[in-house]
C-alpha cells in the first residue's frame, strides 16, 4: 500500500510569546513547525502502514527551508520525502496550491500507484481547510474529511470504512480506494521518534522537485497567476469606540461591587432580566 | 484564500472591467445546510447577511436547498423565505437524503453553472467546508474561508471578504476579481440571526439531478447522533460565564460553574485553561474555539487577547472581572470590574440569585 | 543497532559547535546532540561576539555569518537614581576591517554555525536530550538519550551542555551550582529602524556601540546592566547574582523594567517595539569555581566548565576556544592511536593553562569574592560618584575648593577613609 501525506511547514503560533510585564506579543524567532493538524493525518497513515505494510511518502510544497519539516516527518517514520519548490509557486492561493500538489501526487503515482492521500484538516496559518478537498477533486479521489476513526480497510476489496465528524453526530461512511482523508484533531497521538529514526531522518535524502519535475505544465494555473483570490489589505482589528464602564463603589466590598454591577445591568438592559427570569422559572 | 503568511499582494485598487462572460453572473446565494432533518442555524445567519449584500447590489437573495424529495425539504425553502430569501433553488433527489460530498458537489456545481450567481455563501461547518472546497475547485473560482465580515466593494461591485490572519492578531480583506461566483464561508454565530418573518414567501426554482445511487461510490452506512446530550452548546447559549488563566487553579473554576448555574448559562474558557485540561475542549471560546454571541458574557481572569476577543465580542453585554486595570478586555467589555475574581464571583452569584428570585416571582 | 562514533558532543552552543566543527573537519566521525528544536532555539546571550576566537576556527566567517554591527565604541556608565558618570572610548581603529567585536543574535548565529558544523561532516540530532552518560566502570563510553534505542557509543564525550550541565552534575564531575556562583540575566530586544539606531548612537555603516552599566540599577545586588546596538534593534538587559535575587526577593523582570525607565536609558529605547525577551544563567564563579575539566573518556567545555570572564563579559569566546582546544586534544590523541584516557586528555588542561583562557580567569580569581563581600560597590559608590560630579558641575556661586571639600566629606561620611582605601586596594589587587 502506498500512502501520500501532504504536510505544510507553518510558523508555530503557540510559541508566539507574550511578555510577562508589558503583555505585548513577540513573534521574533518563532520557529517553523509541521502544521499540527497534519500530524494527526501522518500518525494515522503510519498506523495503517504498521498494520497493512507499505510505504508512506510525505509531500510538501514550500520554500527550500520546508525541507526541515519533511525531515521531521521522516523521523516519525515516513519512508520518503518530496519537496516541491519553485519560485513560480509564490503567491499561490488554495486553488493554485491544490493544482500543484495534485500534479505532484500524480507524478509520485507514476512510480508506484497511490492508494491513499492524507491531508491535515486545515493549516494553522492559512486556516482554510480547502486544499484537501481541492486535491481530491482534481485527482477524482473520494473525499473523506473530518475523519475521527478509520474503522476498516480491506486492501483486497479496495474498500475503506471510516467515521466522519458531522455537526450533530458521526457519519459512518464506506468508500473505495483511492481516496483522500483529512483527520480530525485529537484522534490519535503522534509517536515519539526512536533514535534509529532520528538517525535515518538526519541522513535522509529529501527529493527536491521544481515545477517541471513535479509534472506541472500549465504555468497559468500556479502561483499568483493561478490564484483567483487576492489580498487587498491587511489591517488591525478596529478598536471599539466605547471602553467598558468601570464599576466604582464607595467601599471595595465584593458585595457592593456585585450589587452595583447587577443593578446597572438590570436597569440598562431590562430585557435581559426578564429573559433570565423566564428561563429559570 | 491567499497565503496568510505571504505579504499582501498588490492591492486591487479602483475600478476594473469584469469579463463580459462573467457579467451574466448575478444574485447572492446561500447554501441551506441541513443534517438529520434540521437546518443548521448558520444558514439563516447567512441569509441575514446575504440580504444586506443583495440589497447593496440590487439583486435577488436566493437559498439553495438540496435534499431528499418530500415535504420536509420543501419546508426548508419556506424557512429560507421567512429568513429573507426572495427565491429558492431546490434539488430533490433520493441520493441527497444524507450529506455526501459527491452528489452535493455535483448538484451545487450544476446549479451554479446553470443559474450563475455572483456570490455563494456557505457555513464554515464540517459540511460547508467539505462542500465549498470541492465546489470551488470544480468551478475553478476563489473561496475565502472563515470570514468575519462581508461587504461589497463600491468601486467594482465585488465581494470584499475579511478574515483573521497572522494567528488572528490582524485581519485581511480578500477579493475574488475575475472569477465568478465569489465564494465565502462564515462560522456559526459570527453573523447575527435575522428576524423570522413568517409572512414572507418567494419563488421556488426546481432543478433535476440526474444521478443514480449506483453511480455514487461513497455510501452512508450509519449516523450516530452525539449520545452525550450534555455536550455543551456554547454557540447558542444565552449566558456564558467564562474563566481564564487568572482563575489560577482548576478548583477555582467551581466559582465559574456556580455562577453559570445560577444564571442557567454555560461555562466557557480561554485557551490556556483548556490546554491545561481544566475544562473540556468544547468550551474554548475564540479563534481556535467556538464563536459565541450570548446575551450576557461574564469573563473572569481573562486578559482579552485578540484571539479570545474575536470569539465573543458579538455578545450583547460583556462583564469583565480582572485584577489588572489595564487588561485589554476592558477596551471592549460593557462593564469592567477591577478586582479579584475569587471574591467577586461568589458575590455576583449571591446577588444574581437574590435578584432573579425576585424577578421570577414577577414573571 | 547501537552506532559508534569517534566523538559525541552534547550541546550545540558556541562551545559544542566549535568542538564538533574542529573534530569533523579533521575527518573524525562526530555526533552532536542538541535538545532544542534547532541550535540556538534556547540559547541566550547579550550578545557580543569576539572575532578572534571564531577566526581561529573559521577564518573566513565574516563572509556569511549573521553579524549585526561591529563595535567601535565602548561606554562605561556608573548610574545613580537619575544620573550617570561615565567614560566613552571610541576609536577609529575599531572601525577598520577586520573588525574585532560584533553584536550578534544568537538564534541566528548558532544556526549559521551549526550549518558549518554539518557541512564539515558532523551528524546533528536535535530535539533529543542526553539523559545519562554510559559508563563502563570509571570510563565514559557513550550517552543515553530520551529516545527509544537511545544508547550511542563513542571514544570520547564532550560536555558542551551549558551552565546547568545536569550531565556533569549527575556523573559527579561537578558539584551542584552555588547560587553565589551564577548570575541570572534577563534581556529584551527592541526593534527600531536602522537610521534611528545610527543617529541615536552617532554611528554609521554598520558600526555600533556597547554600554556597560553598573550602580543603582541593580538595587544593591551584585550585577551589571548592558545595552548593545544591533542592526535594527537594541538589546538591553541586566544580570545579578542568583543568590542576591533570592535574598532580595526581587523579580528580574521588574528590575529590567525599572532600569529601562532610568532617565539616561529610556530615551535610547524610545519608540522601539519589543519583540523578544529571555532569561538565562551565566556562570560567574570564575577560576575558583571551575570543576575538573576532563576524565576517562570525557571533557567539559564552555559554560558547563564555568568558562566565563564576568569582568569583561566574555563567555562565548572562551566557550569556542575551550571547544576548539578540547577537540584538538582529541584529534591528537586519536591520531596517535591512543585511547581517550584521563592521562591522555590531560593535555587539554595544559593547553588551556597556556592560553588566554586560564590566564585571564586566574587574574580575576579574587573579584567575585570581593564584590560579594562589599555591596558598597553597587550602592554607595555610584551614588557618591554621581553626587560628586553633580556638585562639581553645578554652577551656583560656590567656589570649587569648597566643593571638593564637601565631596570628600560625603565620601568619608558614607565610608571611612580606611574603608575607601581598603576597597581601592582590594580592587587594584584583583585587577592587577
Ligand atoms: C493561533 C492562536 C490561536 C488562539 N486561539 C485562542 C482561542 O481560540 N481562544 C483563546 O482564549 N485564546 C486563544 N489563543 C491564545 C490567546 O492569544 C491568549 O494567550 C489567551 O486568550 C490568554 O488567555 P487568558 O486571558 O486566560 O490568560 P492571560 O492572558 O494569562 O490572562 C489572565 C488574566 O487574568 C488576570 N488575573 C490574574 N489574577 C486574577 C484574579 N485573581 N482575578 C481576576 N483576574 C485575574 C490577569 O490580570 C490577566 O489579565 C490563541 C493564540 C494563538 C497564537
Ligand atoms: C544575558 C547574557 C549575556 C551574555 N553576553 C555575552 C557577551 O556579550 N559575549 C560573550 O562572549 N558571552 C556572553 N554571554 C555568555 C555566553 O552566552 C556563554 O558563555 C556561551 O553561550 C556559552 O556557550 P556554551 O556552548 O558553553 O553553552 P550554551 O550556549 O548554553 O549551549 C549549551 C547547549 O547545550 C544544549 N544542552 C544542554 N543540555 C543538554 C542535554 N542534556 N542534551 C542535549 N543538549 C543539551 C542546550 O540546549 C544548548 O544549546 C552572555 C550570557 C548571557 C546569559
Ligand atoms: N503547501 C502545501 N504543501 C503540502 N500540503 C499542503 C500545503 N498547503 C496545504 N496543504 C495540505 O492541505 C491541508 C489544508 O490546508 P489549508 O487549506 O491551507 O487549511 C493541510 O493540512 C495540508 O495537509
Amino acid at each position: 500500500m502506498h500512502i501520500v501525506v501532504c504536510i505544510k511547514q507553518v510558523p508555530d503560533s503557540a510559541q508566539i510569546r507574550v511578555h510577562p510585564v508589558t503583555n505585548t506579543i513577540m513573534r521574533q524567532g518563532v520557529p517553523a513547525i509541521v502544521n499540527p493538524y497534519d500530524l494527526f493525518s501522518l500518525e494515522e497513515a503510519l498506523r495503517l502502514k504498521d498494520r497493512f505494510g507499505g510505504r508512506v511518502t510525505v509531500l510538501t510544497m514550500g520554500p527550500p527551508q520546508a525541507e526541515a519539516a519533511l525531515r521531521k516527518c521522516v523521523s516519525f517514520g515516513a519512508d520518503e520525502a518530496i519537496l516541491v519548490t519553485d519560485r513560480a509557486f509564490a503567491g499561490a492561493d488554495t486553488l493554485a496550491t491544490s493544482y500543484a500538489l495534485a500534479a505532484a501526487i500524480r507524478k509520485i503515482g507514476e512510480n508506484e500507484a497511490v492508494d491513499l492521500v492524507f491531508c491535515g484538516k486545515q493549516t494553522i496559518d492559512g486556516d482554510t481547510a480547502q486544499v484537501g478537498p481541492g486535491i481530491a477533486k482534481r485527482l477524482e479521489l473520494q473525499l473523506l474529511t473530518y475523519v475521527s476513526q478509520v474503522d476498516d480497510l480491506d486492501l483486497a476489496q479496495r474498500a475503506i470504512r471510516v467515521q466522519r465528524r458531522a455537526e450533530g453526530g458521526v457519519q459512518v461512511l464506506q468508500t473505495t480506494l483511492p481516496c483522500l482523508i483529512t483527520m480530525l484533531e485529537g484522534t490519535n497521538e503522534m509517536r515519539f521518534a526512536s533514535m534509529d529514526n532520528m538517525f535515518r531522518a538526519a541522513r535522509a535524502e529529501v527529493r527536491v522537485w521544481n515545477r517541471e519535475q513535479a509534472g506541472i505544465e500549465d504555468v497559468a494555473r500556479i502561483g499568483l497567476k493561478g490564484s483567483p483570490t487576492v489580498v487587498s489589505k491587511v489591517f488591525a482589528p478596529k478598536a471599539k469606540e466605547q471602553k467598558a464602564e468601570m464599576i466604582e463603589t464607595e467601599s471595595d466590598q465584593p458585595r457592593d461591587i456585585a450589587l452595583t454591577v447587577v443593578g446597572k445591568l438590570f436597569t440598562q438592559h431590562a430585557k435581559l432580566r426578564g429573559g433570565l427570569a423566564k428561563k429559570l422559572a | 484564500m491567499s497565503e496568510a503568511s505571504a505579504p499582501a499582494r498588490k492591492p486591487a485598487k479602483g475600478k476594473y472591467e469584469l469579463d463580459e462572460r462573467l457579467k451574466a453572473y448575478q444574485g447572492v446565494w446561500v447554501f441551506v445546510e441541513h443534517e438529520q432533518g434540521e437546518v443548521h442555524p448558520v444558514s439563516w445567519e447567512l441569509l441575514g447577511e446575504g440580504r444586506k449584500l443583495a440589497d447593496t447590489l440590487g439583486v435577488e437573495l436566493c437559498g439553495v436547498v438540496l435534499g431528499a424529495p418530500g415535504l420536509r425539504t420543501r419546508r426548508f425553502c419556506d424557512e429560507a423565505f421567512f429568513h429573507g430569501a426572495d427565491a429558492c433553488y431546490l434539488v430533490e433527489d433520493p441520493v441527497l437524503a444524507n450529506y455526501r460530498n459527491e452528489p452535493f458537489t455535483k448538484g451545487l456545481t450544476e446549479l451554479v453553472n446553470t443559474y450563475q450567481p455572483e456570490i455563494l455563501l456557505l457555513g464554515a461547518t464540517t459540511q460547508g467546508r467539505d462542500l465549498a472546497g470541492s465546489v470551488a475547485t470544480t468551478l475553478q473560482t476563489g473561496l475565502t474561508a472563515d470570514c468575519t465580515e462581508l461587504r461589497i466593494d463600491p468601486d467594482n461591485r465585488s465581494l470584499a471578504a475579511s478574515r483573521p490572519t497572522f494567528g488572528g492578531s490582524l485581519l485581511c480583506t480578500i477579493l475574488t476579481l475575475n472569477y465568478r461566483p465569489q465564494m465565502a464561508t462564515v462560522r456559526p454565530r459570527v453573523m447575527a440571526m435575522p428576524d423570522r418573518d413568517a409572512a414572507r414567501s418567494g419563488r421556488i426554482i426546481e432543478h433535476a439531478l440526474h444521478l443514480l445511487e449506483t453511480d455514487i461510490v461513497t455510501k452512508v452506512l450509519d449516523y450516530i447522533p452525539d449520545a452525550r446530550q450534555d455536550k455543551p452548546q456554547l454557540p447558542f447559549a444565552d449566558v456564558i460565564v467564562a474563566g481564564g488563566r487568572g482563575m489560577k487553579k482548576p478548583e477555582n473554576f467551581q466559582l465559574i460553574r456556580d455562577l453559570a448555574a445560577v444564571l442557567g448559562g454555560e461555562v466557557g474558557a480561554s485557551r490556556p485553561v483548556v490546554q491545561a485540561g481544566w475544562v473540556e475542549l468544547d468550551r474554548q471560546v475564540g479563534q481556535s474555539g467556538k464563536t459565541v454571541r450570548p446575551k450576557l458574557y461574564i469573563a473572569a481572569g481573562i486578559s482579552g487577547a485578540v484571539q479570545h476577543r474575536v470569539g465573543m465580542e458579538g455578545s450583547d453585554v460583556i462583564i469583565a472581572i480582572n485584577t489588572d486595570p489595564n487588561a485589554p478586555i476592558f477596551d471592549f467589555a460593557t462593564y469592567g470590574i477591577v478586582g479579584n475574581a475569587m471574591t467577586i464571583l461568589p458575590a455576583l452569584t449571591e446577588v444574581f440569585r437574590q435578584e432573579l428570585a425576585l424577578a421570577k416571582i414577577a414573571v | 543497532m547501537a552506532e559508534k562514533f569517534d566523538a559525541i558532543v552534547v550541546g550545540a552552543g558556541p562551545s559544542g559547535n566549535a568542538a564538533a566543527y574542529t573534530l569533523a573537519k579533521s575527518g573524525l566521525k562526530v555526533l552532536q546532540i542538541e535538545r532544542g528544536e534547532y541550535p540556538g532555539s534556547k540559547n541566550v546571550q547579550g550578545a557580543i561576539l569576539y572575532a578572534d576566537a571564531l577566526e581561529r576556527i573559521i577564518p573566513d566567517f565574516r563572509d556569511d555569518a549573521p553579524l549585526e554591527r561591529h563595535i567601535i565604541e565602548q561606554r562605561m556608565w556608573v548610574l545613580d537614581d537619575d544620573s550617570f558618570v561615565g567614560t566613552h572610548y571610541r576609536s577609529d581603529g575599531f572601525n577598520k576591517p577586520p573588525y574585532n567585536r560584533y553584536t550578534i543574535i544568537r538564534a541566528q548565529f548558532d544556526k549559521w554555525f551549526s550549518g558549518k558544523v554539518q557541512q564539515a561532516g558532523a551528524l546533528l540530532i536535535c530535539e533529543t536530550t542526553v539523559t545519562d552518560l554510559l559508563m563502563d566502570g570509571p570510563r565514559v563510553v557513550g550517552v543515553r538519550t530520551d529516545r527509544e534505542g537511545g544508547s550511542i557509543y563513542a571514544d570520547v564525550v564532550i560536555l558542551a551542555d551549558g551552565v546547568n550541565s545536569v550531565l556533569a552534575r549527575k556523573a559527579g564531575f561537578r558539584p551542584e551550582l552555588d547560587p553565589g556562583d551564577v548570575a541570572l540575566a534577563v534581556k529584551e530586544i527592541h526593534f527600531m529602524p536602522e537610521e534611528v539606531v545610527e543617529s541615536r548612537f552617532n554611528v554609521a555603516d554598520g558600526a555600533g556601540v556597547v554600554i556597560e552599566m553598573f550602580g543603582k540599577i541593580t538595587q544593591g545586588m551584585m550585577g551589571t546592566g548592558f545595552l548593545y546596538t544591533n542592526k535594527d534593534s537594541i538589546t538591553v538587559g541586566v544580570g545579578c547574582m542568583l543568590s542576591d535575587f533570592k535574598a532580595q526577593q526581587c523579580s528580574p523582570y521588574k528590575l529590567l523594567e525599572e532600569m529601562k525607565a532610568h532617565p539616561s536609558i529610556r530615551p535610547l529605547l524610545e519608540g522601539g517595539e519589543m519583540k523578544e525577551y529571555c532569561a538565562h544563567l551565566i556562570p560567574e564563579g570564575g577560576y575558583k569555581a571551575m570543576p575538573q575539566l576532563y576524565g576517562e573518556g570525557w571533557m567539559i567545555v564552555g559554560d558547563s566548565g564555568m568558562f566565563v570572564n564576568a569582568v569583561h563579559r566574555e563567555g562565548s569566546n572562551l566557550a569556542m576556544t575551550t571547544g576548539r582546544i578540547a577537540a584538538e586534544t582529541v584529534i591528537e590523541v586519536l591520531a596517535a592511536g591512543k585511547a581517550c584516557t584521563a592521562g591522555n586528555l590531560s593535555r587539554y588542561r595544559a593547553k588551556l593553562d597556556d592560553s588566554f583562557v586560564m590566564k585571564d580567569l586566574k587574574k580575576y580569581r579574587e573579584l567575585p569574592g570581593i564584590f560579594h563581600r562589599n555591596p558598597q560597590f553597587f550602592t554607595d559608590y555610584p551614588e557618591l560618584l554621581n553626587r560628586a560630579a553633580h556638585t562639581m558641575l553645578k554652577v551656583d556661586g560656590i567656589d570649587k575648593k569648597t566643593k571638593e571639600r564637601e565631596i570628600r566629606r560625603t565620601f568619608t561620611r558614607k565610608r571611612s577613609l580606611f574603608g575607601l582605601m581598603g576597597d581601592a586596594f582590594k580592587l587594584w589587587r584583583a585587577f592587577e
